[in-house]
């Protein structure tokens, strides 16, 4: 156990150094400036020559990179260009409602594609499976903003359920959970469905109905047991993918999250708060895979950590 | 278990009689079971063999009533369960009939049991489903079960989990299971096939021992005719869905009338006959959808066809007491 987790904190060290390398390397390579775009249109040359220095930003590239490294390791994560306030205490205030609507998001990303796949796995090739891949092909391929506003338009203008954007309560929650939840839950149904019918045709399911159990205790016991795995591995590495979405859906839905930060950061080169915010979203990856990667060995005792 | 003379024959605990199992594909519906009909009595353990793809799984399957249907279906011919037709109970019935009644082992221990729950859930949940025992009594039934079929350390075995214990102990687990409800009827799917040869024997005296002492009845399929002359009482041998002879087993090894059962006397060694046969029948079995109509399924095998041979099906007759044969020409006429 110990050197499980030593291997994998030694593991995830290297993966977030790659990626402060790369998100570095990518927000330099942007086509706008960023101090040309905080300097303003009217700015002197000498103004935006100041602001430069300033922000250490006549330095060579590598050096930019080893003194922001110097200080990552110290826990800064630097200034805002352009809100001057700590970039960590931006993403701290912002953290519990992206961390919020992410499970809100895998709540509803489980409660529609497990029960579609696994009814889905069990009338294989039959209309009824036709239609729920249908339905989950459809969610997979919708644009999450698409999705985001047909829920406002159904149950806020139409059936006014729901408020149309905003942060406070449950209510709030459910819109933007539910749009990242539908186009997620269609990759879960599928997943679901093909590791049913998998473990639908091993040899112990066949064991389980010969001892009398019911089709239901067959299928929600003996063979989900076995079919979670790779649903549970999903979870794990679905907080990238999250993060993605979170981007358009905290826009659609005014939710003052880490998505909408880093949204606005890009629009304004605010280089400090895209490494920050890609950075955070890279230790949620890594976490999210190790909690996967600890809790399937209880699901099946094969697994041992290693 | 075998030459004790009962004067009356004990009860019949299973009588297939004319079971024609078909399977829908996508080249048409095709036969893997054909007018198979076989009786098992009480306390006695009947050996079903034949090469691999004959039916032998198929026809257990049906008795079960697992095949998936579809593909699967039953055309014709009844499945009496003391005395009762299986294929008429409702399927909530039925569940109460399967792992406690009738209990059935299968050819691979290692991918039959779960692997995600440990031995003494998986024997423990046919108590607890079947006798309505809760956790703790189930457990310690379980223990004694698995004592019984010769598991040591028991106690401590129960909280494994199948990937722990080696081939032979899981096939013991599968039989503790199937045998936790005291069924009367034991079917036995190669139980043995897969296992080491050392491991086989213990297997199969485990399951004669076990017969013995329960008093019950075992369909035992397997495809080693060693098996079929160390443990049972009465052989039907099937060819392609067919059963071709039937008789208790010294009768068919002393006197096979069956050209095919001929064949498969004399590809075996160890019985010490002279081996002046191939140690294979010459020819391939006809695939499904490729059988013969209207002739006998293996007459282009058979050396002792004749012209009737591929005008007729010959009928499964009785030869002598409890000899039956489907041959135009037998052996031994
Ligand atoms: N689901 C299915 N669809 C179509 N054909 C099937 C299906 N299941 C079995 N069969 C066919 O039925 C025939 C009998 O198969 P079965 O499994 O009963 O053979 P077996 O005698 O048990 O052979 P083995 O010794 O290999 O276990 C085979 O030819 C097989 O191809
Ligand atoms: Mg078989």
């Amino acid at each position: 156990m110990i050197r499980f987790l030593a291997k994998r904190i030694g593991q995830a060290v290297a993966i977030l150094l790659g990626v402060t390398v790369v998100t570095f390397v990518l927000s330099f390579l942007m086509p706008a400036d960023p101090v040309r775009m905080l300097a303003g249109r009217s700015a002197t040359p000498e103004t935006v020559e100041s602001i430069r220095r300033e922000l250490g930003l006549d330095q060579p590239l590598p050096v930019q990179y080893v003194k922001y490294i110097t200080r990552l390791v110290q826990g800064d994560f630097g200034r805002s260009y352009r809100q001057k306030t700590e970039v960590s205490a931006l993403i701290l205030s912002r953290l519990p409602a992206t961390l919020l609507l992410l499970l809100g998001a895998i709540f509803f990303e489980l409660l529609i594609g497990m029960p579609a796949g696994i009814f889905s796995a069990t009338r294989r090739g039959r209309p009824s499976d036709n239609w729920i891949m249908a339905f989950s092909f459809a969610g997979v391929s919708m644009p999450q903003f698409v999705i985001g506003l047909l829920l406002l338009y159904l149950f806020a203008h139409m059936l006014p359920i729901f408020p149309l954007g905003g942060y406070g309560t449950l209510n709030h929650l459910v819109l933007p959970a539910l749009t990242l939840g539908i186009s997620g839950g269609g990759w879960y149904s599928r997943m679901m469905r093909s590791a049913m019918v998998d473990v639908l045709r091993k040899d112990y399911v066949r064991t389980a109905r010969a001892k009398g159990m019911t089709e239901r205790r067959v299928i929600l016991v003996h063979a989900l047991r076995n079919a979670i795995l790779p649903i549970i591995a999903m979870i794990g590495l679905d907080i990238g993918i999250f993060m993605a979405g979170a981007v358009v859906v905290e826009s659609v839905f005014g939710w003052p999250g880490i998505g909408q930060l880093a949204w606005q950061a890009i629009q304004m080169v605010d280089i400090p708060i895209i490494m920050g915010v890609t950075l955070v979203a890279a230790i949620g990856i890594v976490l999210g895979n190790l909690l996967a990667d600890l809790v399937m060995p209880f699901l099946d005792p094969r697994l041992q950590l290693e | 278990m075998t030459g004790k003379e009962t004067p009356a024959p004990a009860e019949t605990v299973l009588a297939v009689r004319d079971l024609t199992v078909g399977f829908a594909t996508e080249t048409g519906a095709v036969r893997a079971v054909e007018s198979v009909g076989f009786t098992l009595r009480r306390g006695r353990i009947l050996g079903l063999v034949g090469e691999s793809g004959c039916g032998k799984s198929v026809t257990a399957m049906a008795v079960m009533r697992l095949l998936p249907t579809p593909p699967a279906f039953v055309e014709s011919g009844r499945i009496l369960f003391d005395d009762e037709d299986l294929l008429t109970f409702p399927e909530n019935r039925m569940r109460t009939v399967r792992g406690n009644r009738i209990g059935m082992i299968f050819q691979e221990p290692m991918t039959s049991l779960n692997p995600c729950f440990t031995v003494g859930f998986q024997i423990g949940e046919v108590l607890r489903f079947h006798r309505g025992m809760n956790r703790d009594a189930a457990r310690d039934r379980t223990v004694e079960v698995m004592e019984g079929v010769g598991i040591g350390a028991a106690g401590s075995r129960v909280d494994q989990y199948p990937h722990q214990l080696s081939g032979g102990l899981r096939q013991r687990v599968m039989i503790a299971m199937a045998l936790a409800c005291d069924p009367r009827l034991l079917i036995a799917d190669e139980p043995t096939t897969a296992l080491d040869v050392t491991v086989q024997a213990q297997i199969l005296n485990l399951l004669a021992q076990l017969q013995e002492r329960l008093d019950m009845s075992v369909l035992l399929i397997t495809h080693d005719l060693g098996v079929v002359a160390e443990s049972c009482d009465h052989v039907a041998v099937m060819y392609a869905g067919r059963i071709v002879e039937s008789a208790p087993v010294e009768d068919l090894f002393t006197r096979p009338a069956h050209p095919y059962t001929y064949g498969l006397m004399s590809a075996i060694p160890r019985l010490g006959r002279r081996s002046e046969y191939l140690p294979t029948i010459a020819g391939m079995v006809p695939s499904l959808d490729h059988r013969p109509v209207g002739q006998c399924y293996f007459a282009e095998r058979c050396p002792r066809a004749g012209e009737r041979c591929f005008r007729e099906i010959p009928p499964l007759t009785s030869r002598r007491e409890n000899h039956e044969c489907a041959c135009w020409n037998p052996h031994d006429a």
